[in-house]
């Protein structure tokens, strides 16, 4: 029986996907598990893998198209099975077990991950039903508290339920597992006047999410400059101190800091959700990385927790991930709270866009030598500008300032962090 | 503690409220000179003697009527059926009088009555003698219906539906009635209304009531040695009212649960208690809850048919795998 191919929800906010590459033509032997193509949903490029053995048959969609999550783009038919006409007209299979008795499960990891992130097996009904998942109500509200999206969760339960102890192996400490880097043509220089793009799926996410900020949420700003002469003599210290075992930037200390500055400003730690204020008591900050055609914010979680050479090693790592867009969804998602740095390209000062439904977010500048007045003396000290966009929703000036005023103090006596 | 059988329990309770309140007298088929069908009233004509023990016609509608007439006039009679069985024939006089005279009369009236007697089956006693009454009683608005497993429960809910004002049903059971367990002596009052776990666990709440208390126990037991899961049994104690706050509390620790009960399936206690689970602690709950009940046929006589209808330790423990995700 022939097994329609769907276009899956392969990131939690996905609506539909663009098929970047087919691994596999019409006519291919695919098995189980297999990468058929790979799809680039809203954040990264993920794969969509085969969910029943067969021959690839009826490819409905082209390298390049977009369609939305739930279309069949495909379908991979019994070997010796002829299927009609289309994919998309083709009738839904009618749920009757194969002839070998066997039942199409399709419990295959996706994102070629290792277990335990593994894909729901898919009803083998309508094509609306290809994003429906069975979960138990304590495994969907468990879900919905720890931020996991349940598509990426393997139901051990009867078809495929998604139940308790399924949420409780916690997927975020696999390791990353090779994965396909794909390119993204540039458009090529010609001779007409302009050129149209076609909005990549990250950049239609970014134009969604922030038009959803700096309009709609009243920001403010409040920009404080930092001596950063003791910082930068701790770094140099430090990084002495590690040699080859890994070096710390400023943009880890700015984390470090930014993370237990929140540690005692909670009111600045918070997610702003319509009827309620969550205030976090847990720290994760998100850190802007720029990416070739757009920008993502991976999470350094329980920054406050860590020291500065696993927040170094981690931010590394992330900043890696990102630009090679093979972060996994749990590891840009449930900041409470965001960094952004732009002193690398010369900037003195600017301000950040908000990352609703975070309340505020810290914008780096570049540190700089300036004439300072110090005991009545002018002299050179490296000096380091910072700006907090805040919500006004949640964090007033007064407290803003004031959380602010203690990570400059922070930054200016490095050893305050290890109190 | 003493220990003592479920059956001494229920007469010390009997005695203790007897010599406690004059307006409290026992009624029914054998009660008196016979000691009672199950020896619950031993002893008690001889104290008392045949004012307050007072043995009756085999005429359960008219010696029930009699104890509602008493109770309106204010005495406080316990009648004793040899078997909820036969009880049915005096349904008229519990539900049309008993449960309803508190309201018809605009709260002027109360009834403060006990019935009481054997439920459910015992051994061999075929389908008519066989049966388990309390979805028929639980479902009157207007009785309490309380079901004790345990010789302490026997005692304090028993002495508790004496003092109630309202008609109480004590639903004991002939295989109940020769168990030993510890029983306080003197004041212990069992409120009606109140389950209680009989033993703690943190996987599965196997929720029951009555005879099938010690079912349940014992498939805890098998759970924890074959299978290593914790099963909590909550013992419900009382019917009406029921005590969801400690349901829906078991639930939300263990996120799964299975009923067990006599009855049969179809509206059963059991429906009840899904209901309330399903309703309240939907997000709580991480499989369908199943029940274990009597099979869907009048009891047969036959031994071992007997035996397959009835719920077993190894249905509860087959149920409970199934919420857990073991099959």
């Amino acid at each position: 029986m022939a097994t329609n191919v769907y276009m899956e929800a392969l990131s939690p906010t996905m609506e539909e996907g663009r098929v970047a590459k087919w691994h596999k033509r019409d006519g291919d032997a695919v098995k189980t598990g297999e990468t058929l193509a790979e799809v680039e949903t809203d954040k990264a490029v993920m794969d969509l893998v085969a969910r029943a053995d067969g021959v690839l048959r009826q490819v409905a969609v082209a390298e390049g198209q977009t369609v939305p999550v739930g279309s069949v783009v495909a379908v991979i038919a019994a070997p010796g099975e002829t299927v009609g006409a289309t994919a998309a007209s083709a009738p839904p299979p009618a749920p009757v077990p194969s002839g070998s008795g066997k039942r199409e499960t399709g419990n295959v990891a996706t994102m070629t991950a290792p277990a335990p992130v593994v894909v729901a097996p898919l009803p083998a009904t309508a094509p609306s039903d290809a994003t429906r998942v069975k979960a138990s109500p304590l495994a969907r509200r468990m879900a919905k508290e720890a931020g996991v999206d349940l598509k990426l969760v393997t139901g051990s339960g009867p078809g495929g339920r998604v139940v308790k102890k399924d949420l409780e192996r916690a997927p975020s400490t696999a390791p990353a597992p090779p994965f396909p880097i794909s390119r993204f043509p540039l458009p090529e220089r010609s001779a007409a006047p302009y050129d149209d793009v076609p909005l990549t799926q990250i950049r239609k996410t970014i134009a969604k999410r922030l038009a959803t900020s700096l309009g709609p949420i009243p920001h403010f700003f409040l920009t404080t400059e930092v001596d950063m002469e003791r910082a930068s003599e701790a770094r140099d210290a430090l990084n002495k101190q590690l040699g080859d075992r890994g070096k710390v930037s400023f943009n880890d200390i700015v984390i470090k800091a930014t993370a237990l500055a929140l540690g005692t400003h909670r009111a600045c730690n918070a997610w702003f959700q319509e009827d309620h204020i969550r205030y976090w008591n847990e720290v994760h900050i998100g850190m802007a990385v720029a990416v070739e055609d757009g920008l993502i914010t991976p999470v350094i979680r329980s920054a406050d927790l860590k020291s500065l050479g696993e927040i170094g090693r981690e931010a590394k790592d992330l900043a890696e991930k990102a630009r090679n867009r093979r972060l996994q969804p749990n590891e840009y998602t449930g900041a409470t709270f965001s960094v952004s740095n732009l002193g690398m390209f010369d900037i003195d000062q600017f301000t950040a866009v908000i990352n609703p439904p975070e309340a505020g977010i810290i914008a780096v500048g570049s540190i700089v030598q300036k004439p300072v007045v110090l005991d009545g003396q002018v002299t050179a000290r490296r000096r380091m500008r910072l700006t907090m966009s805040c919500d006004h929703r949640v964090i007033d000036g007064a407290t803003g300032a004031a959380f602010l005023q203690t990570l400059k103090q922070m930054l200016e006596n490095p050893l305050a962090m290890l109190l | 503690m003493a220990t003592l059988t479920y059956r001494d329990a229920l007469n010390q309770a009997l005695r203790e409220e007897m010599q406690r309140d004059p307006n409290v007298f026992l009624m029914g088929e054998e009660v008196g000179v016979y000691q009672g069908a199950y020896k619950v009233s031993r002893g008690l004509l001889e104290e008392f003697g045949p004012q307050r023990i007072v043995d009756t016609p085999i005429a359960e509608l008219g010696f029930a009527g009699i104890g509602v007439g008493a109770a309106m006039a204010g005495l406080r009679p316990v009648i004793e059926f040899m078997t909820w069985n036969f009880a049915v024939l005096a349904l008229d006089q519990i539900v049309n009088s008993a449960a309803k005279i508190l309201y018809e009369s605009g709260g002027q009236v109360p009834i403060p009555i006990v019935f009481r007697g054997p439920n459910g089956a015992a051994l061999q006693l075929a389908a008519q003698h066989s049966q388990a009454w309390e979805s028929w009683l639980a479902h009157i608005p207007g009785l309490k219906v309380v079901a004790p497993a345990t010789p302490a429960d026997a005692k304090g809910l028993l002495k508790s539906a004496i003092r109630d004002n309202n008609p109480v049903i004590v639903l004991e059971g002939e295989m109940l009635y020769n168990i030993k367990g510890e029983v306080p002596e003197g004041e212990h009052i069992v409120p009606i209304g109140r389950a209680e776990v009989k033993r703690p666990g943190s996987d599965v709440t196997l929720i029951c009531h009555s005879k099938t208390v010690a079912v349940s126990l014992k498939a805890a037991e098998q759970l924890a040695e074959h299978e290593g899961a914790s099963a909590e049994v909550l013992d419900l104690r009382s019917l009406r009212p029921l005590d969801e706050a400690a349901i829906l509390e078991s639930v939300a620790r263990t996120n799964r649960a299975v009923v067990v009960e006599e009855g049969w399936p179809q509206s059963g206690i059991g429906a009840q208690v899904v209901d309330v689970i399903q309703r309240e602690a939907f997000d709580q709950l991480d499989a369908p809850v199943l029940r274990v009940t009597q099979a869907d046929v009048p009891m047969p006589y036959n031994k071992q048919l007997e035996r397959l209808a009835k719920p077993s330790a190894e249905r509860v423990v087959a149920a409970a795998r199934r919420v857990l995700y073991l099959d």
